[in-house]
């Protein structure tokens, strides 16, 4: 068939060809001229008229069969179908609203979680080849020494720049790190995120620039200093308002005016996924921006992720076997007068290694990406019980169509033709559901961003729906066609058409098969039900038990103010002097009961462990406490009792014997649980500080360090006042029971007043702890959702066939009344067998529950996957939504007037 | 075929297209006229025959179909394939007679 006649063909599907209409005049004259002849022939006018139709046969069929030559059945029929589909729907909206959002829900659920996990996991960086890009770190780390300065995996400057000019593995490599960099406007300095970027960063990666030029590698030499910024769309378009002639124009960072380079383009978010940047500063200007600390010649500061490009052919396995051959003499040039002496010989051992790496890094994606799959998961469990409610309904419409099928059978229709007419009827309902989840999955990934979102750190995710995410909602709607179509299709076309027009549907068997269908697909409901309703149970006991969970401090009424004093360029003897002020400043605030210096807020994601002995033995018999660094009267604020000996106080000067105060788990490991105050403990050398001894002089109750799921840690307080080499840093906790708004604006006025370069940030402490629980918020939120939308989904379900049941089952119940039975067994009865289906769906559920519940074991906290107490919980709600959802149709089954229901028959 | 053979002389409308294939075949065809129509649209769509309105003997409005070139062409290769077969179906059948006869 010529291309042309297809086009035809599509078109007859919106117009009726004209061919059609021809056609019908053509018969018409057809047979008047055969009518005529007979007329001749001497016929009366009846009969010439029935000769010639007789002569002609079936005008239908001649029709009908031209009009397949012009017309494509397939596409034809179902033009019908969904046109009939449509006409249904209208008369009756109850049921197709129902149905519509039913669907939109669960499709919109499952969307929305699957387009987060498309952003954070499958897509890849919207930069050149990605699937070349690889991470580039070390394989395995013990004895490595130093800050780690980044959530990823990092490299120390030395080592990048030994990668960059040696290595042969890769046809590039790049280097980056996230930071903050403090834009001032006027007296305020407003801190953006920001990227450290190797001169070649944005050449690596195929990134152009929308306007001015990116980087290169004269850029990225050292000394260079403040020298040039680059900056990104959004900030360009947002912070600058898109100015044409925004290259050239100067930021402030810290003291020096740097002049805007480019811009890049749009689309380019940086190298992590979750985090968007606002500028990006070349390595080497590290030092300049920072009065503290020069990063580039330090082995120590772990702070550069690196990555590489595989060269065009290349296989990871050659890259990884060029760079195993090239880490002895990188890590031995590397090697710079910090690392700690006794770590050297585990420095030099150290293996570079490279992972695949398309789609970048991602604190994100490595925090929420197993809690994501699991609550897809859950979706589409939602997803299956939504189906089976819609099955049934779509089973109950189909019953009252048997006779309309059987008779369509018994005519010549084909099992095909009808199954294809009865699922292409359900279309309309997937078309409008998929698209109202597809809108409805917007607005709740925009929820899910913002609930996922902390203080001072929002996530940039771009959810726009790709080619991905439009193909899995549209393979989920067919599949939920499929699903809720194709079951009550095949059943109604396997009746009997003889049976069925003789004796009616119901007797002819349809009636017991479909309640036998119906009653299976709402016990799965159930069984499905608490699955999910259980999972909601155990992760809301999770989240509770977490919030309640004794962390060993107060955290109500605490508030952490961050002070950066760089700007005040002081030297470190000053720096002591001037923290020391400014905590007796905030001291003498009203209202603020007490206030403490502390280097690490607990729960905070900060940790730092160094190894501790008894003074006089071997370091081999000791263990890896973690350590903090806090002022005077840091444990009356935080309400930690201290147990033994004395709070560290102002006598604990650099000067001074060096003291800590630790914890009863570190008196249980280090003392066997005596009283360890008065004993002396050896800590090994840190990157800024040596081998020191150190008297123990107070003893505390244990409380929480990095995670309020860990088991108490041991740990070491340190005094913050004796640190000979303080960084201008000063962070404090204020415990005051001032409304927050207030507290912070007198600080922020008493810090203006003593000095306008000094910055500060507020956070309130109890946020931040809720904060570290947000997977377990998400989780338990999720899941409640989706629990409580399955037992509707059930309810509204269960209630559909108790109804059917029962108004099958009117006359039954009527000789039952005539012969005495009371309204209240009625009632019972009807009540028993939703208990009864409920029951056998909950026994079907049970190994399913403990299935699932086994795979979120590791998930749950205080409360064991298979809890019989959760477990209780989720079946008495479920059989509670049974019998709610079954008491009207009983009461109307109570309600049965034996006269009327005996006069039916 | 027939109807192509039909239209060799000239054009025809629908009835005067069954009427003549009684005709040709002397009554062993009793085709019903309705299966015209179906035919009539396929060789339409193959481009061997086009069709238009006109009026016939009787003042009547009938459509008109004519032979083109291509279904011309057509014909004549139809009718040799037909006279092929005709040859080979007899080819195969008269020596069963023979066959038979014995």
């Amino acid at each position: 068939m010529s291309w042309r006649l297809n086009l035809a063909k599509l078109a007859s599907l919106f117009r009726r060809p004209q061919t059609m209409n021809d056609l019908e005049e053509e018969i018409r004259t057809h047979l008047q001229m055969e009518e005529q002849e007979n007329l001749e022939f001497g016929m009366s006018p009846d009969e010439a008229r029935y000769a010639a139709l007789r002569q002609f046969g079936n005008v239908a069929l001649a029709q009908q069969k031209s009009r397949e030559m012009w017309v494509w059945n397939r596409a034809e029929t179902m033009r019908q179908d969904l046109g009939f589909g449509l006409r249904q729907l209208k008369r009756s909206p109850t049921f197709a609203a129902v149905a519509v959002l039913t669907l939109a829900l669960g499709i919109g659920a499952n969307t929305a979680i699957f387009q987060m996990l498309d952003a954070v996991r499958l897509r890849s960086l919207p930069v050149t080849n990605p699937h070349e890009l690889t991470l580039i770190h070390l394989a395995d780390m013990p004895g490595k020494r130093g800050s780690q300065d980044t959530t990823y995996p990092a490299l120390n400057n030395p080592l990048w720049q030994y990668i960059r000019d040696h290595q042969a593995a890769f046809s590039q490599v790049l280097a980056w790190s996230p930071t903050m960099l403090g834009i001032s406007e006027g007296v305020h300095e407003r801190a953006v995120p920001s990227l450290w970027v190797s001169g070649n960063f944005f050449d690596v990666l195929g990134v152009r620039p929308a306007l001015g030029r990116l980087f290169n590698s004269a850029d990225d030499e050292p000394g260079c200093g403040a020298s040039g910024l680059v900056v990104s769309y959004g900030f360009w378009q947002e912070q600058l308002g898109g100015d044409p002639h925004a290259i050239g124009r100067t930021l402030t960072i810290g003291r020096h005016p740097v002049p805007i380079l480019g811009v890049t383009r749009a689309g380019f978010t940086g190298p992590e996924i979750g985090h968007s940047f606002d500028l990006a500063a070349p390595i080497c200007s590290q030092p300049a921006y920072w009065t503290d600390g020069n990063w580039l010649d330090s082995s120590t500061d772990w702070w550069l992720t690196v990555m590489g490009r595989l060269k065009p052919g290349g296989s990871l396995a050659e890259a990884n076997a060029s760079l195993k051959s090239l880490s002895p003499a990188a890590f031995e040039s590397s090697l710079r007068k910090d690392y700690p002496t006794e770590n050297v010989r585990d420095y030099l051992r150290f293996q570079l290694v490279a992972d695949s790496a398309p789609s970048g890094v991602s604190w994100l994606r490595d925090k929420y990406e197993n809690p994501l799959w699991m609550l897809l998961g859950l979706a589409g469990v939602v997803l299956l019980i939504a189906c089976a409610n819609l099955a049934n309904l779509m089973l109950a419409r189909g019953s009252a169509r048997m006779q309309e099928l059987a008779v369509r059978l018994s005519l010549g229709a084909t099992r095909a033709r009808l199954i294809w007419q009865l699922l292409w009827e359900t279309a309309p309902l997937i078309l409008f559901g998929a698209a109202t989840g597809l809108v409805l999955a917007r607005v709740l990934g925009k929820c899910l961003i913002d609930l996922l979102s902390t203080q001072g750190d929002s996530l940039f995710v771009d959810l726009h729906p790709d080619w991905r995410v439009l193909g899995f909602t549209s393979t989920l709607a067919a599949l939920t066609a499929l699903l809720f179509g194709l079951v009550p299709a095949f059943r109604a076309v396997s009746i009997a058409p003889n049976e069925v027009m003789k004796t009616g549907w119901a007797r002819a068997g349809g009636m017991q098969e479909s309640s036998r269908l119906r009653r299976a697909l709402v016990i799965a409901q159930v069984a499905l039900s608490l699955v999910l309703i259980t999972g909601a149970v155990l992760f809301a006991r999770t989240l509770g038990n977490l919030l309640t969970v004794d962390a060993g401090f107060r955290e109500d009424s605490i508030l952490i103010a961050q002070l950066d004093l760089t700007r005040l360029r002081l030297p470190a003897p000053l720096r002591i002097t001037a923290k020391r002020e400014i905590l007796d400043q905030l001291r003498t605030i009203p209202g603020a009961e007490s206030a403490a210096e502390a280097r690490i807020v607990p729960l905070s994601g900060g940790s730092i462990d160094n190894r501790v002995w008894a003074e006089g033995e071997d370091r081999q018999s000791g263990f890896d406490p973690n350590f903090n660094w806090v002022g005077e009267g840091y444990f009356k604020t935080l309400g930690i009792p201290l147990l033994a000996g004395r709070d560290l106080d102002e006598k604990d000067t650099p000067a001074s014997p060096k003291v800590a105060i630790v914890n009863e788990e570190f008196a249980r490991r280090f003392a066997k649980g005596a009283n360890p105050v008065g004993l002396r403990i050896r800590r090994e050398a840190t990157p800024h500080e040596p081998e020191m001894v150190f008297e123990i002089v107070g003893l505390v109750k244990n409380s929480k360090y990095l995670d309020l799921r860990e088991r108490f840690r041991p740990i070491v307080y340190l005094s913050v006042t004796q640190d000979q080499n303080p960084d201008p840093f000063e962070q404090v906790l204020i415990h005051s029971t001032l409304p927050v708004p207030m507290l912070t604006s007198t600080i922020k006025r008493e810090v203006g007043e003593r000095s306008p370069d000094i910055s500060v940030d507020f956070s309130v402490f109890k946020t931040q702890i809720q904060e570290s629980l947000l997977p377990e918020k998400l989780m338990a939120a999720l899941s409640g959702f989706f629990g409580i939308l399955a037992g509707l989904l059930t309810a509204v379900g269960l209630y559909g066939v108790i109804s059917f049941l029962v108004a099958r089952r009117t006359h039954e119940i009527g000789i039952r009344m005539a012969l005495g039975a009371g309204k209240a067994q009625v009632l019972l009865s009807v009540l028993r067998e939703t208990l009864l289906l409920t029951m056998v769906g909950m026994g079907l559920g049970l190994p399913i529950t403990f299935g699932v519940a086994r795979l979120i074991a590791g998930m749950l906290f205080g409360v064991k996957p298979e809890d019989p107490a959760s477990l209780t919980m989720a079946a008495c709600a479920l059989c509670a939504v049974g019998l709610a959802a079954a008491y009207i149709p009983a009461l109307r089954a109570a309600k049965v007037d034996p006269v009327v229901a005996l006069r039916y028959e | 075929m027939l109807i192509l053979r039909t239209l060799r002389w000239g054009a025809a409308h629908g009835h005067g297209i069954a009427k003549s294939i009684e005709r040709m075949s002397e009554d062993t065809l009793k085709v019903e006229h309705g299966s015209l129509y179906p035919a009539l649209q396929r060789l339409q769509q193959e481009g061997w025959i086009n069709a238009e309105w006109g009026v016939s003997k009787n003042n009547q409005r009938a459509k008109y179909y004519r032979l083109t070139a291509l279904g011309r062409r057509q014909l004549v290769a139809e009718a040799s394939r037909w006279e092929r077969f005709v040859k080979a179906v007899s080819g195969v059948l008269k020596p069963a007679e023979s066959e038979e006869g014995q």
